[in-house]
């Protein structure tokens, strides 16, 4: 199954695998959000929409419409 | 005189980039825009050991030269134009220790540009703490440069510093890495093409969407006619430069850069549990704004009790020192209580940009954004549109120049068009005045009316900007790629320093800028309030003498009626009966009219031009609000401002686009004039009939 980052929970963490360089924005490549690179979901608004992600030691926050785009393989802790 | 050299600060927003230039320039800087377009210019001058002397621009923050705003542009522009005045000689890269590896990113593109750049890693105090080990030489001899390790906030490396940037000369100008190797096919047709150029500087400009205004427009258009490819190929190439980019800088730091995560601590994690926690997190936020508001009322009060005696007394010295004569009149009648009804509002507007600077500066501002995003999406905004909608509490200028980093256009669009319904200082003093006026003293649970009436009227700002908004998504028809990304920063405690000197530049301009238009019109009102046309300007005394002459007045008496009389036949009492029937049904009178019209060119200007036209007509040694309290309505035979009237002229200020600097700065973030004559023409409407409703109820 394509697990993205929208599935991620809480405290887990995972290793970003592939990202839709047409749905993605440069800008957030240009963050760190490209493949190989670590990421954990540290806290989400209600309804889990905005995420707040540190990917790569960054710490953003993103809509979930965009996380759909980027593939991840979640650790299992 | 020995030459100045030229240096850039580039870097990362929340890399303290600022700090490090108020640390270099103290005081020695002044703050302007870049021609034509409204992005703020930072410079100062620093002086270097040796009698050397530095001039130091402090660029907008980017995370890399590919602009994706109007801010980011200006640092590439710059970048390119070797014939720019400001062309650096130097760069100084300015990164965040904890996020050395992203900051990097935008350090190998300035290398490639082949400009002298010296790498100042900030916050260094943080090592310790992080568990942050840095091998400095090896850094240095494989990121090709010299390092500074500098902490502002322990101001420590600065000296470092400048000694590096004196001797920028012995600084290597090799890349780190050759980006055309992305795809050398591609790259290397360019360079036959294009001999004598940087190839990535000619990447640079392919890629971009910027204008490049003046700079080498015809090699630009020669460069146009190269674009071979695709724009989805030019991202996929975009993408692949940064992937490698990444993968250099990965390799560097995995040698140069040891993080021992044991003794690393992590207090943005935690207070971010609670910060945006989903009640928490909303409870905080409420409660901050509350305080806020309170502050600013209750604090304020007594530096401005202050101003407002010390220009009723500095009105009455001058005309006592002074020869008698129009030249006299003209400076304590028209200039004074002119100056003196924006003079008052700095403590207020002084405390509002403390607050927000503080709320900016220490990191929370980021997570006031993620907390409101899900919200304000419902409404067509983004959550980056709170910022603008917080700091137009300030001043719509900057709150609408402060919407560039929204992605979307349409959301971004829709905040600039209700960002003026939030309650911006300039609408402050006359809430306060007429607050004053109409608001009885009472208390209710505990909090005063007064202070009650103004946090309603803030929360009448908010609420029609999120209605406008909710109806301007259901009404503007136009797709726009929407995304939305936001960086949640360190939390910092705001330095004194940078917080002191926001606070003062932003007031400072306030008050030239609003001074400056209120000075020009209370002398052109006082010249108006002062003549008149015809026999009943200049015989008042004779008329009014006869009116009265078998009621027997008292002498003082006598010569208030004179000068009402005066006052009402003079050019502007002219005028504003010319007015007056459109407005009486909202309960004003002609002097309120007057000041409205005047005030459609800047709102604080209502509270001045009262001051000057009562002062005309009243030479008694009193405050503005006591005289405007007197006055009575000549229709109605009452108080002009009773609790109709006043709430009337509130909801008015509330609703009425009157702010010509506004809407200039929406013409030129829009790009046309279509949407700030809207905004003119509805709000101000809009104000109208909200003013009609409340008085004619309320009477």
């Amino acid at each position: 199954m394509r697990v993205t980052l929208a599935d991620i929970k809480r405290g887990q963490q995972g290793i970003i695998t592939d990202v839709s360089s047409i749905h993605i924005p440069l800008k957030l490549l240009e963050m760190g959000c490209l493949p190989g690179n670590s990421v954990e979901l540290v806290q989400v608004a209600p309804f889990a929409d905005p995420m707040y992600l540190n990917i790569n030691g960054t710490h953003l926050a993103i809509r979930k419409e965009t996380a759909i785009h980027i593939l991840i393989d979640i650790f299992n802790e | 005189m020995s030459k100045q050299i030229n240096v850039a600060l580039i870097g990362n927003p929340n890399t303290g980039k600022t700090s490090v230039f108020n640390s270099l320039t103290g005081l020695n800087q002044k703050v302007g825009n870049y021609p034509g377009i409204t992005v703020e210019k930072k410079e100062g001058i620093c002086k270097l050991p040796r009698g050397v002397k530095a001039h130091i621009i402090d660029l907008p923050g980017t995370y890399s030269l590919n602009a994706s705003s109007l801010d980011e542009n200006v640092v590439i522009e710059l970048l390119l134009n070797k014939n720019d005045k400001d062309f650096p000689d130097v760069a100084v890269v300015v990164s965040d220790v904890e996020n050395l590896k992203r900051n990097l990113l935008l350090y190998t593109q300035i290398k490639d540009l082949q400009i002298p750049t010296i790498l100042a890693i900030n916050m260094s105090d943080r090592m310790v703490y992080k568990g942050i080990h840095l091998d400095i030489p090896y850094l240095e001899q494989e990121l090709q440069t010299k390092i500074a390790l500098i902490s502002t906030r322990k101001n420590k490396g600065i000296n470092e510093l400048k000694e590096l940037i004196t001797n920028f000369k012995e600084l290597s100008i090799t890349p780190c890495l050759s980006a055309s190797e992305i795809d050398i096919e591609y790259f290397s047709k360019l360079r036959k093409a294009f001999p004598n150029q940087l190839l990535y500087k000619l990447w640079l400009v392919i890629t971009q969407d910027v204008n490049f205004g003046k700079v080498d427009r015809k090699e630009i258009d020669a460069i146009n006619s190269f674009k071979t490819m695709g724009k989805s190929d030019l991202k996929r190439l975009q993408q692949k430069e940064t992937i490698k980019r990444y993968q250099f800088i990965n390799n560097t730091l995995k040698k140069g850069q040891t993080i021992d995560l044991k003794t690393a601590k992590d207090l943005r994690i935690k207070l971010d549990r609670i910060l945006t926690h989903k009640v928490w997190g909303y409870l905080i936020f409420f409660v901050i704004l509350l305080t806020i508001f309170q502050a600013i009322y209750e604090w304020a009060q007594v530096p401005m009790e202050l101003i407002d005696g010390a220009f009723a007394f500095l009105s009455e010295w001058t005309k006592n020192i002074m020869p008698e004569g129009v030249f006299t009149n003209l400076i304590t009648e028209g200039i004074i209580p002119g100056l003196g009804g924006i003079v008052i509002f700095i403590p207020q507007i002084a405390f509002l940009f403390l607050f927000i600077a503080v709320l900016e500066e220490s990191g929370y501002m980021s997570r006031v954004v993620f907390l409101m995003d899900r919200i304000m999406r419902r409404f067509g905004l983004s959550g980056k549109s709170v910022v603008p909608l917080i700091s137009g509490t300030a001043c719509a200028i900057p709150a609408i120049m402060a919407t560039r980093n929204i992605e979307s256009w349409k959301e971004r669009l829709i905040t600039i068009l209700v960002t003026p319904f939030t309650t911006c200082s300039a609408r402050l003093p006359v809430y306060l005045i007429i607050i004053e006026l109409v608001i009885p003293e009472g208390r209710f649970l505990g909090l005063g009316y007064q202070p009650l009436t103004l946090m309603l009227l803030y929360l009448i700002g908010f609420g029609t900007a999120i209605i406008s908004a909710w109806i301007l998504n259901k009404i503007l028809k136009m797709k726009s790629k929407t995304f939305f990304v936001v960086e949640m920063p360190n939390y910092k405690m705001p330095l004194f320093k940078n917080v002191a000197l926001t606070v003062l530049e932003k007031t400072k301009s306030f008050v030239f800028g609003a001074g400056k238009i209120i000075l020009a019109i209370s002398i052109v009102l006082w010249f108006l309030a002062s003549y008149g046309p015809g026999d009943s300007f200049n015989n008042a005394e004779e008329i009014v003498t006869t009116e009265f002459a078998s009621e027997n007045l008292p002498s003082d008496e006598l010569q208030q009626k004179i000068s009402s009389h005066k006052l009402e036949h003079s050019f502007i009492g002219i005028a504003g009966q010319a007015i007056e029937p459109a407005i009486r049904p909202l309960g004003y009178d002609w002097k309120i009219g007057i000041a409205i019209v005047s005030s459609f060119a800047a709102r604080e200007v209502f509270v001045g031009t009262l001051a000057t036209i009562y002062s005309v007509e009243n030479d008694d040694v009193d405050t503005i609000t006591n005289r405007m309290a007197k006055d009575t309505n000549q229709t109605t035979g009452g108080k002009l401002f009773t609790l109709a009237s006043g709430i009337s002229l509130l909801l008015f200020y509330a609703f009425a686009m009157q702010c010509m600097s506004t809407l200039a700065v929406v013409k030129r973030e829009t790009n046309t004039w279509k949407w700030p004559m809207l905004q003119l023409v509805i709000m101000s409407a809009f104000a109208y009939v909200v003013a009609l409703i409340a008085y004619q109820l309320l009477k």
